[in-house]
């Protein structure tokens, strides 16, 4: 399956993967983050259930302090 | 457009500042100058000797709540601008009552786990809400590396990486530039 993930391509393995999965395949290890596909927020507990499909488009933000 | 008629477009306009310190305090002070209508700025904490590096405070508001210190810098500023201070903390309850009513949102938190709460509860409450994030700050130089990006509602200012620390403290330069982008991203959003 082929994503966007920030403004990138990115192609994996499979039909579909969980954003949890995402984060580890990409060593995602900020625990801050905002993630949205197709520009709708995934909420935090739903990280495990929420499936990323193939044409879909992810933005995963890390935030660091400051401010 | 002349600063006449930008100023009758801005009295109109209501912006939510989440946070008075490096990034809120210097915000509301170039949204203030520029006659933004009504301000609300909410934080729980006082002006202490360490903020004054980059806080827009003086000596003698030390020991002061920064809500009101900054109401009464920005009213020595710009008498005209409306100046609504929570002395609370900010939490996923009270954000959409306390923000209901504004056109922009401009993040001005500290910690990341503040950031992540503001921007979840904007995006699922007021996902239509302009949202204007700051985010990597810290430290000098490197002007190149301070930019701005928009994700729909959601504006991202600073350069990304740059977290504070101890070896990497935020002082006034780079925290004044991306506050004044986030004031700008304002601007350019009501001016449209």
């Amino acid at each position: 399956m082929k994503i966007i993930l920030n403004n990138n391509p990115e192609t994996f393995e499979g039909n579909s993967i969980t954003v949890n999965h995402l984060l580890q395949l990409k060593n995602f290890t900020f625990k801050m983050l905002i993630i949205k596909i197709n520009g709708t927020l995934v909420q935090k507990a739903d990280y495990e259930t929420t499936a990323i499909h193939d044409g879909d488009e992810v933005s995963v933000l890390h935030l660091i302090s400051g401010g | 457009m002349t600063f006449e008629e930008i100023r009758n477009i801005l009295q109109n306009k209501t912006v939510g500042i989440a946070g008075a310190g490096g990034l809120g305090s210097n915000c509301a002070v170039a949204l203030a100058r520029v006659g933004t209508g009504t301000l609300i700025i909410a934080d729980f904490d006082v002006v202490s000797e360490g903020n004054l590096n980059r806080q827009y405070y003086f000596y003698d508001q030390i020991g002061k709540p920064k809500a009101d210190a900054l109401k009464e810098n920005i009213k020595r500023i710009n008498p005209a601008v409306n100046v609504l201070v929570h002395k609370i903390c900010l939490t996923k309850e009270n954000i959409p009552v306390l923000f209901r009513n504004c056109d922009i949102i401009v993040e001005a938190f500290d910690r990341a786990d503040q950031k992540e709460m503001l921007i979840e509860t904007v995006l699922t409450v007021f996902p239509e809400k302009p949202l204007i994030i700051g985010l990597g700050m810290a430290g000098w130089g490197k002007n190149d590396a301070i930019h701005c990006r928009k994700e729909d509602n959601m504006f991202i200012c600073g350069d990304e990486v740059s977290e504070i620390g101890p070896d990497l403290p935020p002082i006034a330069p780079r925290v004044g530039i991306v506050a004044n982008m986030q004031a700008n991203i304002v601007l350019e959003i009501l001016l449209k």
